[in-house]
C-alpha cells in the first residue's frame, strides 16, 4: 500500500492472535478528514483492530505507520499522546462525579491539585454545547442522565483533547435521532478540520448517510475498501459473507426433525429493551440454532428462558402438559423445575467456581442427590460420577481436586457442561458453546450437542460464529436488533441471507 | 504412578506458631507451663471458640458479622433475667438465650442476603439494636445469678476442664464436619466463591445465607451461656469488641475475608493462639496496652502469610 500525503495511517499486514488467530496480514488505511466506516459479521476482526491502533492491545506481527512515522502505541496513554482516541462502547465514566468533572477528569486541578470550579464548569458548557447538550448544568451528576446523554458525554470527553484519529465504535445505539443528528454533526465538523474517524456500526443507513468510505473485514483480513458512492448493501454483504465450509454439514444429523414432536414454545416472550415480542418452538431431538450480531438480545432471551433474569411479558409452555400452563421463570430454580438448563455465556464469571476444584464445579448442581443421609454427601459416589463424566467428556486434568482454574478454557468449558449432562433435563439451552475454546475441544462440543438431540433432547444453541451455527442447528432462527428476523434450514442457508436477516432490524427504515 | 498427598500445612503451621509460643512463654516464665495455667487458659476460651466457629462460616460466605459480641450479651442478660427476676428453670431459660441469639441471626442474615444489603451494615444496626436490648432487659446492670448457672463454667471433676470447654470443642468438630462433609458445606464454600455461579446452578443462595447467620447468631446466644457459667452473672457490658477478637481469631486460621476458603479447627487454632499469647504476656508482666499492640501486629503478620499462603503451601508440597 503506497501512502499518499494524505494517508493519515496506515495497517500493514497486521497478525493477532489470542487463543487463535484473529487478524491475519490485515492491512488497512485511513485518510485526513474522511469517515471510514468499518464492517463485518461478529468475530471479523474489527474490535481488536481498533484495540490495537488505540493501544488497548499490541499485534502480534505487522507493523502500522501514523502520520509517516512508525507507530506501535504500547499502551492506551501511548496511543492518546499521540493523538489516537477510542470512545469505547462500555462507558468509562464516573456516575457519581458531576458532568464537568467527568468532562475534565484528566485536568481536574491546577498545579497544585486544586480544582477551580469555576473553570471546569465554563470549560464543560463549551463542550455541552458541541454536543448539544447546552440544556444540562455542569453540575449534574452523572448517574442522573441516561444512556444516550452520557454516551453524548463520553464523546465529548474524547474529542475534547487533541485528536487526530477518533475511532467511534457503535456509537448510535443507545441515541434519539436527534442526537443522532447532532452526533453527526460533530463527526462532520471533526472530519472538516482533518480528523480521521474510523467508525464501526452495524446499521447500513447510518453507514450511508454519514461515511465516505467503508472497509469490510472478514475472517481477520481486509477484503474491500470502497468509496460509499460506488457500493450497495447487497454487495456489502456479500463481501461480509464468507464461504461456508460445506463439509461441515455432513455432521451426522437427525433427518426429518420436522416431524419430531414439539418440548416447548416461546409465546411473545419480551425483555425490553433487549428482546421483543419472540415467539418459536423447539422440538424434542433437534438443535435450533439462534444466530444473529452480538447485542442482538439472544443471550438475555436465552436467560429469561431459563430465569437468570425475568421477562417481562410472554409465557413458555411445554409438552408433559399439553402447553396447558404458561409458565415464566423467575429463578434459575423455575427453570430447572421446567426441565430447562443453561450453558451460561461467561463461564468464568457466572459459571464456575474458579478456585474450586474441578470435582465441585462438575457435581455442583446434583450434589442433593449424591448425599448417604441428612445431607452428607457421599465423596465416593461423587468422586465415581465425576471421573466418568469427565473421562466420558475427554476432559484433561491431573488432579480432580485442584482448582479448575488451572485448566484449560476448552476443559473448562466441557466441565460447565458436564455439570448439565449430570443434571438430566429435558431442554438444554447453550450460549456461545464454544467461545474461546481450541479447535479440537469445538469439535468435541459439537458433537456432545449433537448427542444430547439425539438422546431426544430439546437443544438450543446461541452461537455469533456462522459455522458452528450451521455444524449444530437443525434450524436457524435470526434475531436482529431483539426481533426475530426469520427462520432458515442450515442446509440451503448462506451467509449473505444469514446477514441480511441479522442486520435486517437495525436500519430505521425497518425499525 | 504414586498417589499425591496434600497434607493439612494450614493446620500444620498453626499448630507449629502454637508450639512456639508456648515453648517462648515457657522459658521466659517459670509458672506458665504448668496445670493451672493450661486450665485458667481453656476455661476462657468457650465463648470466643464458639464465636468464632459462627465467623467462620460467615466469613465463608464472603459476608461478616459484626453484631455477635452484642448478641452474646442479650442472650446472656435475657438468660439472666428469666432466672433472677422471673425465677423461671435454668434449662427453659438458657433455651430462651439460644433462641434471642438465633433469632437475631435469621433476622440479619434475612435483611442482607434477601435484600441485597452489605452484612457489615446489617450486623453493624443490630450491633447497637442487641446491645440497647441488653441493657433494656437488665434496667443497665450486672444481674448476679450464682450457683444455678455454675454448673456449665465450673471444672467437671476428674477431668478438670468445664462442661463449657468440652462442648465448645464439640461444637468445633461437628462445624467443621458440616462443613467438609456435607452438603451445606460445599454451598457455603461455593456461594462465597461465586454466588452467582450458585444462583445460576440452580440454588438459592438467600436460603443458605439466612442459615449461616442464623448459626452465627445461636452460637453467640451459646457464647452468652458460657460467659454466664463463667462469670455466674450477666453483665449487658459483656463481649464488648468480641466480634473484632474473633474476626482476628478466624483470620489467623486463614479464612479468607473475601470468601470460598475456610476451616473451622483453624478458627479454633487461632483461638488458642490468641489466648496463649494473652494469657503468656500477662504472665510476663507485660502491660495492656503492649498486649494489644502486639496481638495487632500478630494479626497483620497472619493475613500477610495468607497472602503468600498458596505458593508457600505448594512449594512445601513438591519438597514433600
Amino acid at each position: 500500500m503506497q501512502n499518499s500525503a494524505s494517508t493519515l495511517l496506515s495497517v500493514h499486514d497486521l497478525d493477532k492472535t489470542f487463543a487463535v488467530p484473529v487478524l491475519k496480514q490485515l492491512n488497512f488505511e485511513l485518510k485526513r478528514g474522511e469517515i471510514h466506516a468499518l464492517m463485518g459479521s461478529n468475530g471479523a476482526g474489527k474490535s481488536t483492530l481498533c484495540n490495537i491502533i488505540a493501544g488497548v492491545h499490541q499485534a502480534t506481527a505487522g507493523s502500522m505507520q501514523f502520520l509517516g512515522n512508525d507507530y506501535r502505541p504500547e499502551n492506551v496513554n501511548a496511543a492518546e499522546t499521540s493523538g489516537v482516541r477510542m470512545v469505547m462502547q462500555e462507558l468509562n465514566l464516573f456516575p457519581t462525579l458531576s458532568i464537568a468533572e467527568n468532562l475534565c477528569f484528566k485536568h481536574l486541578g491546577n498545579k497544585f491539585g486544586v480544582i477551580d470550579k469555576q473553570r471546569l464548569n465554563q470549560k464543560a458548557e463549551a463542550l455541552l454545547t458541541l454536543v448539544g447538550l447546552d440544556d444540562l448544568s455542569p453540575d449534574t451528576p452523572m448517574a442522573e442522565l441516561g444512556v444516550g446523554k452520557q454516551q453524548l458525554i463520553e464523546i465529548a470527553s474524547v474529542i475534547s483533547e487533541p485528536t487526530q484519529l477518533l475511532i467511534v465504535d457503535e456509537p448510535t445505539a443507545a441515541l434519539t435521532d436527534p442526537q443522532i443528528d447532532l452526533l453527526f454533526n460533530e463527526l462532520n465538523r471533526l472530519k472538516e478540520s482533518g480528523v480521521g474517524i474510523i467508525y464501526i456500526s452495524h446499521r447500513m443507513d447510518e453507514i450511508q448517510r454519514i461515511a465516505d468510505r467503508v472497509s469490510i473485514l472478514r475472517d481477520g483480513q481486509l477484503v474491500a475498501t470502497e468509496n460509499i458512492a460506488d457500493i450497495d448493501v447487497d454487495t456489502i454483504v456479500n463481501l461480509m459473507a464468507g464461504s461456508v465450509d460445506e463439509s461441515a454439514k455432513t455432521i451426522t444429523k437427525n433427518n426429518n426433525t420436522g416431524t419430531h414432536p414439539v418440548a416447548f414454545t416461546v409465546n411473545q416472550f419480551t425483555r425490553a429493551p433487549a428482546f421483543n415480542d419472540i415467539s418459536f418452538d423447539v422440538k424434542s431431538g433437534e438443535v435450533l440454532g439462534i444466530g444473529g450480531l452480538i447485542g442482538s438480545g439472544r443471550t438475555e432471551l436465552l436467560r429469561a428462558m431459563f430465569g437468570a433474569d425475568v421477562a417481562s411479558s410472554g409465557f413458555l409452555s411445554f409438552a408433559n402438559d399439553n402447553f396447558q400452563q404458561k409458565v415464566t421463570p423467575k429463578t434459575p430454580i423455575d427453570g430447572i423445575k421446567a426441565g430447562i438448563g443453561l450453558v451460561v455465556e461467561d463461564r468464568k464469571s457466572q459459571g464456575l467456581l474458579l478456585q474450586g476444584s474441578l470435582l465441585s464445579n462438575i457435581s455442583l448442581s446434583i450434589l442433593p442427590k449424591l448425599t448417604r443421609f441428612f445431607g452428607v454427601t457421599n465423596n465416593s459416589q461423587e468422586h465415581e460420577l465425576a471421573m466418568d463424566i469427565a473421562k466420558r467428556l475427554a476432559i484433561k486434568y491431573d488432579d480432580i481436586y485442584a482448582p479448575i482454574s488451572q485448566l484449560s478454557g476448552g476443559n473448562q468449558q466441557k466441565a460447565l457442561i458436564a455439570r448439565w449432562l449430570l443434571k438430566d433435563l429435558p431442554i438444554l439451552l447453550f450460549d456461545e458453546p464454544s467461545r474461546g475454546v481450541d479447535a479440537r475441544a469445538k469439535a468435541l462440543i459439537h458433537d456432545l450437542i449433537r448427542e444430547q438431540a439425539a438422546l431426544g433432547k430439546a437443544v438450543v444453541v446461541v452461537s455469533s460464529e456462522t459455522q458452528e451455527l450451521m455444524t449444530v442447528s437443525d434450524r436457524i432462527l435470526v434475531l436482529s436488533n431483539g426481533r426475530l428476523a426469520g427462520e432458515f434450514d442450515p442446509e440451503t442457508l448462506t451467509e449473505e441471507q444469514l446477514l441480511e436477516a441479522s442486520f435486517r432490524y437495525y436500519s430505521a427504515s425497518n425499525q | 504412578m504414586s498417589k499425591k498427598i496434600n497434607l493439612p500445612w494450614n493446620s500444620l503451621g498453626l499448630i507449629g506458631v502454637l508450639i512456639v509460643l508456648v515453648l517462648f512463654f515457657s522459658l521466659m516464665s517459670d509458672y506458665f507451663f504448668s496445670t493451672v495455667t493450661f486450665r485458667t487458659l481453656v476455661n476462657q476460651i468457650p465463648a470466643l471458640t464458639v464465636i468464632a466457629v459462627g465467623m467462620t462460616y460467615v466469613l465463608l460466605v464472603a459476608g461478616i458479622d459484626l453484631s455477635v459480641g452484642s448478641v452474646m450479651a442479650l442472650s446472656a442478660a435475657v438468660v439472666g433475667v428469666l432466672i433472677v427476676d422471673f425465677n423461671l428453670p435454668v434449662v427453659i431459660a438458657i433455651v430462651a438465650g439460644l433462641f434471642v441469639g438465633l433469632s437475631f441471626g435469621v433476622a440479619s442474615g434475612f435483611v442482607s442476603a434477601h435484600w441485597k444489603i452489605p452484612s457489615f451494615v446489617v450486623t453493624l444496626g443490630v450491633l447497637e439494636i442487641a446491645r440497647g436490648g441488653a441493657y433494656l432487659v437488665t434496667s443497665s446492670e450486672t444481674k448476679y445469678i450464682g450457683d444455678p448457672i455454675a454448673f456449665i463454667g465450673s471444672p467437671v471433676p476428674g477431668i478438670g476442664v468445664s462442661a463449657a470447654l468440652i462442648m465448645a470443642v464439640a461444637v468445633v468438630i461437628f462445624a467443621q464436619w458440616l462443613l467438609s462433609k456435607t452438603v451445606f458445606g460445599r454451598y457455603m464454600i461455593a456461594i462465597g466463591t461465586n454466588e452467582e455461579a450458585v444462583r445460576l446452578a440452580g440454588i438459592n443462595p438467600v436460603k443458605w445465607k439466612v442459615a449461616v447467620f442464623a448459626i452465627a447468631g445461636l452460637l453467640a446466644g451459646l457464647g452468652g451461656v458460657f460467659q454466664l457459667g463463667y462469670l455466674q452473672s450477666a453483665d449487658p457490658n459483656a463481649g464488648i469488641g468480641l466480634e473484632l477478637s474473633a474476626i482476628a481469631a478466624v483470620v489467623i486460621g486463614g479464612t479468607s475475608l473475601s470468601g470460598g476458603r475456610g476451616s473451622v479447627v483453624n478458627s479454633f487454632f487461632g483461638v488458642l493462639i490468641i489466648a496463649v499469647m494473652q494469657t503468656g504476656l500477662a504472665q510476663l508482666g507485660v502491660s495492656e496496652s503492649s498486649k494489644r499492640i502486639i496481638t495487632g501486629l500478630v494479626i497483620i503478620a497472619a493475613v500477610l502469610f495468607d497472602q503468600y499462603r498458596e505458593p508457600l503451601a505448594k512449594k512445601l508440597n513438591r519438597i514433600a
